[in-house]
């Protein structure tokens, strides 16, 4: 394991999701909490605490937990459902399809502890699919936030964004990354370290792994850029295609299956648009072993020495094809 | 008879409790309440083999509420489908035995569990193949009362006694607890007995932690023809260890060496 550096601080995204919940859930009543018995896993206890009648936990029932969301916000709530992001978007996807996506409902769907984030609880427990899954469907923004200060900026995004979305937040400590007055815009990537040489495009847990990688890579004379890509979709297509025509070179890092993800809705434009070769680091579409996240990260070469790494070999294959 | 058995449960618990001690996590409250039933399934009641874990004519048993797979694991060493000293590779980085049973690596799990509430869909369709070839081994399903909550559970208790299968046994480990809170605070499906009923199915309602109780009602001699059957097991999260019992903080929590320390004495106290 060589990341994160061990003297940077590290912080639970959930907390400064629910720090932005309760402002926003007393600036506005209407905003509503809805639960699948995840109360602790979700961290709004204290919403709860303050604000009981708000909290809605329907027990382990998710499809019923989603259902109940859209009816809640036809009926003028704001509901933030909340569940571990395998059960949200695995077991409740149609309803997500159905009564969220197509009935087009004002529900904000938070998924916690996403990507490998419950590691050693096996497959069942990893969300390394909700990226492919959700972003399949229409009208629904796909949204993973990099560290606390996006996390906060997303969630209050969110609730003045009238329609569906869905925040994908890991429990996974990750360091700050982006300034304290960082404002989230739908579908707009942050370069948060310019470069030529190749670009690196990640999101969540992966961002701050992509920036240690550019930092080595630099020691070893390749400049990187890097794009924190939280939003999946809408995907920022001019971002993409400025970092091909720039750099030449495109790496994707995600803590999702290299299959429907980051990578591919990346892959989608730089095909279409401008065609430059390509890397997309993920899980490589198996289930994964037993390890935490990070041990599991590392394994699948998303290391910052993995990511450099394959960052080296990508700008080689960009020079045979001069 | 059934002292033997208590004895094979006090081991289990004792070797249940050091591993999550050992590995720094796992469900030992939804453990202790479920070990007295899976002791008496795989030292009284199953027709499995070790030697030939994929026998045709096996008795099946779905963990459905996975989260304990630890307590499976312990049995499956205990009885031989896998060595004992693997079981302190729980949780650790490429072991096999990780936080829900995983039947593609493990001998002796039928399904993979995890998610609640597909368990019982699953045993349904195991029971259903027995009836196709009118073949004599049983089906038994264990869930946490929770899990009960999931719709898909009452989707398959439908399927069930709509197919009339006397062959399947669901075992409703009824701690009153579910993760965060009681499920009387969550989601209350007690009684169940009624419920089921309803549905259509044959009921008892035992003392999940007496075993002559629990090897009676799961005795094919207690089958009521033409009707699945539902054993309601009142059980206790966090059996055995008096700080645990039927205490909500102990449904994933795990035992700081002060605590290790006291629960592994009142379990050795009760060893016999
Ligand atoms: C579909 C699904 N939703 C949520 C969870 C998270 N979860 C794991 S255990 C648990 C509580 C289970 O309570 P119960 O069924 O009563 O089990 P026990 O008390 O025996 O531990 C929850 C909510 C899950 N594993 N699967
Ligand atoms: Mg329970």
């Amino acid at each position: 394991m060589n990341a994160p550096a061990a003297n940077v601080a590290l912080h639970d995204c959930r907390d400064a999701f629910v720090a932005t919940l309760e402002r926003l859930g007393e600036e506005d009543r209407n905003v509503v909490v809805v639960c699948n018995d995840s109360v602790g896993s979700s961290k709004v206890s204290g919403f709860q605490d303050r604000w009981p009648e708000r909290l809605i936990n329907v027990g382990i029932a998710e499809q019923n937990m989603v259902g109940v969301g859209a009816g809640l916000a036809n009926g003028g709530k704001i509901p933030f459902v909340c569940a571990a992001s395998c059960f949200l978007t695995g077991r409740a996807l149609e309803q997500i399809k159905a009564d969220v996506a197509y009935s087009d409902t004002n529900v904000k769907l938070v998924g916690i502890s996403s990507g490998m984030a419950y590691g050693e609880l096996g497959a069942t427990h990893h969300s390394i699919e909700d990226f492919a899954w959700i972003r399949a469907l229409p009208n629904v923004p796909v949204i993973a936030p990099a560290d606390r200060v996006e996390t906060a900026a997303a969630v209050a995004w969110a609730k003045s964004y009238d329609g569906p979305c869905f925040l994908r937040l890991s429990r996974v400590g990750v360091p700050d990354l982006l300034p304290e007055d960082h404002v989230f815009a739908l579908g707009k990537a942050d370069r948060i370290c310019d470069g030529g040489d190749v670009t690196l495009i990640a999101n969540g847990t992966l961002t701050h792994r992509a920036m240690t990688a550019a930092a080595l890579l630099k020691k070893r004379g390749l400049s990187a850029r890097v794009l924190n890509m939280a939003t999946v979709r809408p995907i920022d297509g001019d971002a993409i295609v400025e970092a091909a025509r720039e750099t030449g070179a495109i790496l994707t890092c995600e803590e999702h299956t290299v299959f429907g993800g980051l990578g591919s809705a990346v892959a989608e434009v730089v095909v279409d648009e401008f065609p430059v070769p390509m890397k997309r680091l993920g899980v490589p579409g198996v289930f994964a072993p037993t390890g935490s996240a990070n041990f599991l990260l590392d394994e699948f070469g998303m290391s910052p020495e993995g990511i450099a790494e394959s960052a080296e070999a990508l700008v080689k294959r960009k020079r045979h094809s001069d | 008879m059934a002292s033997n058995l208590e004895q094979i449960a006090n081991w289990i618990r004792r070797r249940d409790l050091q591993s999550v001690y050992e590995a720094g996590a796992g469900h030992v409250g939804g453990e202790m309440s479920v070990i007295d039933i899976l002791t008496a399934l795989y030292f009284r009641i199953l027709s499995v083999n070790p030697e030939q874990p994929q026998d045709p004519d096996r008795d099946r048993l779905v963990l459905s509420k996975g989260h304990t797979a630890n307590a499976l694991y312990v049995v499956l060493a205990k009885r031989g489908f896998i060595p004992q000293d693997e079981i302190s590779t729980f949780l650790k980085p490429m072991s096999r035995l990780n936080g829900h049973p995983n039947r593609t690596k493990v001998p002796g799990i039928e399904t993979n569990t995890g998610p609640l509430g597909h368990g019982l869909p699953v045993a349904v369709g195991m029971a259903k193949a027995a009836k196709l070839d009118k073949a004599a081994w049983r089906t038994f399903v264990i869930t946490g009362d929770g899990e009960m909550q999931e719709g898909s559970n009452w989707e398959a208790i439908m399927a069930a006694a709509q197919f009339g299968l006397d062959n399947l046994t669901l075992i409703i480990d009824h701690n009153r607890l579910q993760q965060g809170a009681r499920l009387l605070d969550t989601n209350n499906l007690a009684p169940f007995a009624p419920k089921l009923e309803a549905f259509g199915w044959a009921v008892e309602e035992i003392d999940g932690h007496d075993m002559d109780a629990i090897c009676a009602a799961l005795s094919s001699e207690t089958v009521v023809k033409g009707k699945p059957k539902c054993v309601v097991a009142h059980t206790n999260k966090g059996q055995g260890i008096s700080f645990m019992s039927d205490n909500v903080a102990w449904h994933h929590k795990v035992p700081d060496s002060v605590q290790y320390e006291q629960a592994m004495k009142e379990l050795e106290g009760t060893a016999s």
